[in-house]
């Protein structure tokens, strides 16, 4: 056992290590950190502002929805804005959202580990991630994209607009996102506290896991694919070029082999929080700790194999869409498999209803729904109708903002007091909560609709008879706004103004909470020796607790 | 007595109980990244696997006319090269740092030499105008789909060009690092990790070299 | 009950004879959706009024489900997913397969508009005629970039790819004027890329079909027309010759019936063909455009896979033009059309 100088002397009966907060408050301490849980709070810093910036995005094409024709932007703007929309809310927010942030910050609390495997690479994954977004954010304000999200070609290759500056800030961001899954995977392999055996792990840790995996397997091949299209842009060698023998569907295969288990990693952690969060709540052991844990594992295995639904109708052959079809529905059991587990965790349990629990239950029910809605587009035949469409727009909003983002926020509040030691307000927080479950009911809802109704997507103008589902989802999308300002409002009042938080607030048997809140810069003062399962409410004595006064 | 005894300051990190723990950590990444690698390349081979099932004459016909020589003679020289690396990696091991540091200077050399073939052969390609996409005007090709042979040539030997120069940089700071002693019978996994790199730039090539050349 | 539930999920008419069928599942799968989330919330809120926390310090018991509670977990959605599958891929191969009886249609995409051709007929823009109760099968390419043809109240959708042929076939029930939609994103103009399909009475089509063809011969006495969309003005099968001439196709494949490095295309049309490896199919028009997008797919048996693709080299038009040739080309002793019975059967009697 190494003990550093200030555990000794803590051991000697002198005052606590200082917080990890409190050791360096200068701007280079921050910008210069090897610390897991710095890097944490910075990534969380940048995801918000990701998320507020592709809010707004989102919020300006609902306005124009509003009515039939031309209003507002002309559609060149108007496509500009759902591509920013989607490449800021996917790149730059949801893909790093949990992992990078929260990922970051309890991962290695959660095993018992004084930090990352690899702090330096950590930190570079943050400036990657700057560089990334940077980059991006150049190609945004010299005139933008206007291709969408997915690139697809030939219509990326060959529109005038800004489409390299932000190829290359993808690229770039993959690589962030690499560099974090490959230490995370090493650092669950490597660092996990004596008597932590894989069985043990926390269920966020597999989530996190199983997500690392698909990071560092699927990232390198939306890298060549994007890479490929930068060449064919600037040097027109015509590898997905028709005119050149090339064969764009090519790159659709290719691009949807990352961006289907890309969906996986956005959702994959949302799932490990919720695994947490349920039982701290319930507190309860997880109903089914293994079976979550493996049907992880089994999104991340399967998911790699189930790319070619998105090619339903883009003429790929029938056997291969049959093939492809009933893979998906495998995703689809695990799912349900979790979600059964979770439903089963509150039997029998002790439930508090704090503003995370709120979440939860949104998530639920959007998970059940949206994950349901995602089996049915894998329905081949009934798929023909809905690609492209608004149902397929509603469909993944419900995955990509009923499920991970309620867990984001879920996440957010529960290890909020971990994070910076204060408490915020729980009826703001409740209000804040019920204010954005029932707007994100009121925005997609009306889209599900919509896209019955055969509204195709990315549609600048559209036939009138769209029109009142449209100013149905555009209110509701104001109220999802409301909703998610006074979050930034009270979390930000809590940080200035709010209370010191208790060590364990929630009472919860996490193994997160093992250490003070917030916890000193080298974690432990002593490595704990873990005996137990995680979320064992048995007795009522939290383990191993180290108690700060 | 542990063995992290009379190891330079600075190499076991704070969060490693041992230098052993450090390394599996070191050589799991090192693999992660690897892999990561093989799938970057993985794109161009379905790429280069699509395109030659769908013109398979073009692919046949311009695989005749590459420089089969200089191909051969790059295969050799990566594979000493690889070899030497491996010879750097046991001379560190057992304390030569010397003999060390020759060897990642000579593979070095070996490097450049693959890098000066490969340049005379894309020299040869632009005489010819076999060029990819809109510049293929190469009149002994003259079928459907030779556009596209030029197009995965020059993109999977462009790419793997990039990785030799990338691996000679990390090869260049490993040189470094050697001569200031740092790689001995202690620790010599950063070496190895370098090592293992080269290998791989070695592999890829080893699997273009057939499939550009030789079928 | 289909009308009730059809005007709460919003959908749109069922005009063809896929959109019930689609509809039905729809139906199913979606009431399912309902009920089970429904039955997933209600049970989290039952148990959280029943188990709430009544003490800070309360402790729980340990509990994991019995290993039958697992299997159910897995094997009900499992069945329930897989009954819709099959259910779903039975429809999905009937609509992705037409039937040998259709009539064709050229569809060509370009940003933004639709053009059709009707074989050895008339040509339009943005507006698709077609007779009602009749199966019509759509060949479809695209100019530029990636298009996708849909027309909500036949629930059929298809992308339309530059350099490819893909096919989609519908029968439309009733006669009425439906909104063709592009749904895959193209630009600009992607939301004003619209046009329309009209269904006729049977024999409104051939009136209008036969006043087309007499405007077709006096306009071609005139100055030509768009050269843009070339081959349907005047007759397709010279256009279609004059293109196997110019393009090579005559250095091997004959009209005569002699065997050359390729296939002759006498008698080629619906001739049942052994590929190379061993695989039996019907050379439609289908095939005939994928043999020339993408030879060495599909080679018949005991010829060599030599023949370069023309994918880039002859535009859509032209691919159209020369299938009607080759579908011209057909000695007297054999009939027209198909003898062996149809070769695509629809999965499902109607």
């Amino acid at each position: 056992m190494r003990l550093s100088e200030t555990d000794s002397a803590r051991l000697a009966g002198s005052p606590p290590a200082p917080s990890y907060l409190e050791d360096g408050t200068t701007l280079m301490s921050w910008l210069n950190t090897r610390d897991h849980k710095r890097v944490g709070v910075m990534f969380l810093v940048a995801v918000i502002v990701s998320f507020f910036l592709g809010g707004i995005f989102a919020l300006s094409l609902r306005m124009k929805l509003l009515q039939p024709g031309p209003f507002l932007m002309d559609a060149l703007g108007y496509n500009r804005l759902f591509t920013l929309h989607g490449v800021v809310m996917i790149f730059l927010f949801l893909i790093p959202a949990i992992p990078s942030a929260f990922g970051n910050f309890v991962l290695p609390l959660m095993i018992g580990a004084r930090d990352v495997a690899f702090p330096r690479l950590n930190l570079a994954s943050f400036y990657l991630y700057l560089a990334g977004a940077a980059i991006a954010i150049y190609g945004m304000v010299h005139g933008g994209a206007d291709t969408g999200w997915t690139f697809y070609t030939p219509y990326s290759s060959t529109t005038p607009t800004q489409v390299l500056p932000i190829l290359l800030g993808v690229f770039i961001l993959g690589f962030s996102s690499i560099v974090t899954g490959l230490n995370f995977i090493v650092t669950v392999h490597t660092l996990r506290a004596p008597g932590l055996n894989w069985m043990k792990m926390p269920l966020f840790v597999w989530g996190i896991y199983a997500t690392s995996i698909i990071q560092v397997l699927a990232t390198p091949v939306l890298g060549i694919t994007v890479l490929i299209v930068s060449v064919e842009r600037f040097a027109g060698f015509g590898m997905f070029d028709p005119a050149r023998g090339g064969d764009p569907v090519l790159f659709q295969h290719m691009f949807w082999f990352y961006s289907h288990p890309a969906v996986y990693i956005m959702v994959l952690p949302a799932m490990g929080v919720i695994s947490e969060t349920v039982c701290a709540f319930a507190r309860k052991n997880p109903f089914g700790y293994k079976a979550i844990a493996m049907s992880s594992i089994g999104i991340a295995f399967v998911g790699f194999f189930t790319w070619g639904h998105h090619l339903f109708v883009a003429g790929q052959s029938t056997f291969d869409a049959g093939a492809f079809g009933i893979l998906s529905m495998l995703v689809g059991i695990f799912t349900a498999i979790k979600i059964f587990n979770w439903v089963g965790t509150m039997y029998r349990g002790a439930i508090a209803f704090k503003t995370p629990f709120a979440y939860i239950c949104g998530f639920l029910y959007f998970l059940v729904f949206g994950g349901m809605t995602g089996v049915a587009l894998a329905t081949t035949s009934l798929d023909i109708h809905w690609h492209d469409t608004y149902f397929v727009v509603a469909h993944f909003h419900f995955i990509m903002v009923g499920a991970s983002v309620m867990a984001f926020l879920a996440a957010l509040h529960y290890w909020f007091p971990k994070m910076f030691g204060k408490t915020y307000h729980e009826g703001w927080g409740l209000v804040a909560a019920s204010l954005i479950i029932l707007g994100f009911n009121a925005t997609f809802v009306p889209q599900f609709l919509l896209g019955n109704y055969g509204m195709p997507r990315r549609y600048y103008q559209y036939p009138e008879h769209f029109q009142a589902l449209n100013v149905a989802s555009t209110a509701g999308s104001t109220l999802l706004g409301f909703g998610f300002v006074i979050i930034l409002i009270y979390l930000a009042i809590a940080l200035r103004w709010g209370q010191r938080s208790e060590q364990n607030p929630w009472g919860s048997k996490g193994f997160e909470w093992m250490t003070a809140s917030p916890p000193p810069t080298h974690n432990f003062d002593e490595i704990p020796t873990i005996t137990q399962m995680p979320h064992d409410y048995r007795t009522h004595e939290p383990p191993g607790v180290i108690r700060v006064t | 007595m542990s063995p992290e005894a009379g190891l330079p300051e600075g190499i076991l990190a704070h969060h490693y109980s041992s230098l052993e723990r450090q390394n599996e950590a070191m050589r799991l990444g090192m693999w992660l990244f690897l892999a990561t690698e093989i799938l970057l390349f993985a794109g161009l081979f379905t790429g280069y696997a699509v395109y030659r099932y769908q013109f398979p004459l073009a692919f046949a016909e311009g695989s005749r006319h590459l420089n089969i020589t200089a191909g051969t003679l790059n295969t050799i020289v990566l594979i000493t090269s690889s070899f030497t690396v491996a010879l750097a990696l046991h001379f560190a091991r057992i304390d030569k740092p010397r003999a060390a540091a020759i060897c990642i200077v000579l593979t070095l050399l070996f490097a450049l030499g693959f890098l000066g073939i490969k340049a005379v052969e894309y020299i040869e390609h632009f005489q010819e105008h076999a060029l990819p996409g809109k510049y293929y005007a190469f009149e002994e090709v003259n079928i459907a789909g030779a556009a596209m042979f030029y197009t995965m040539y020059f993109l999977m030997t462009g790419l793997h060009g990039l990785h030799v120069v990338a691996g000679m940089s990390v090869l260049s700071w490993l040189l470094w690092r050697t001569l200031q002693g740092r790689y001995s019978s202690l620790y010599s996994t950063g070496l190895e990790m370098g090592a293992l790199y080269w290998h791989l730039v070695d592999l890829v090539w080893i699997f273009l070299y057939p499939l550009l050349y030789l079928i | 009950m289909n009308e009730l539930l059809r005007r709460l999920l919003f959908l749109p008419d069922q005009a063809s004879t896929f959109a019930r069928d689609v509809d039905q599942l729809h139906f199913f799968v979606i009431l399912t959706t309902f009920v089970m989330s429904t039955a997933v919330g209600m049970t989290a809120v039952f148990f959280f009024i029943r188990y709430r926390r009544r003490s800070e310090t309360q402790t729980t018991p340990h509990i994991e489900p019995p290993a039958w509670m697992e299997a159910l977990f897995v094997t009900v959605p499992l069945s329930f997913f897989l009954l819709w599958f099959f259910m779903g891929f039975s429809e999905f191969v009937r609509q992705q397969t037409p039937p040998s009886d259709s009539m064709d249609v050229y569809v060509m995409a370009k940003k933004w508009m639709w053009k059709f051709a009707y074989p050895d007929g008339p040509n339009a823009i943005n507006v698709l005629r077609v007779p009602a109760g009749r199966n019509v099968r759509l060949l479809m390419t695209s100019r530029d970039v990636i298009h996708s043809f849909y027309v909500p109240e036949f629930r059929i959708k298809k992308d339309v790819l530059p350099g490819r042929y893909t096919d989609q076939w519908f029968n439309a029930l009733e006669p009425g004027r439906y909104q063709i939609l592009c749904a895959e994103y193209c630009g600009a103009g992607h939301s004003i890329m619209r046009g329309e399909v009209i269904v006729m009475k049977p024999q409104d089509y051939e009136d209008w079909l036969a006043s087309a063809k007499r405007g077709l011969a006096s306009r071609q006495d005139g100055a030509p027309t768009s050269i843009d969309f070339a081959p349907p003005i005047g007759n397709l099968i010279e256009q279609g010759k004059r293109i196997a001439a110019e393009q090579g196709c005559f250095k091997c494949h004959s009209t005569d019936g002699t065997r050359h490095i390729g296939p002759t295309w006498l008698d080629l049309y619906h001739r049942r063909e052994k590929l190379n490896d061993g695989k039996l199919i019907d050379a439609d028009e289908a095939y005939l455009t994928r043999s020339m997008m993408d030879p060495a797919l599909e080679v018949v048996d005991g010829f060599q896979p030599v023949m370069p693709s023309f994918e880039g080299r002859v535009s859509g038009p032209e691919v159209a033009a020369l299938v009607e040739y080759i579908k011209s080309l057909q000695s007297d002793a054999v009939r027209t059309g198909p003898s062996e019975g149809p070769a695509y059967a629809p999965v499902r009697n109607r």
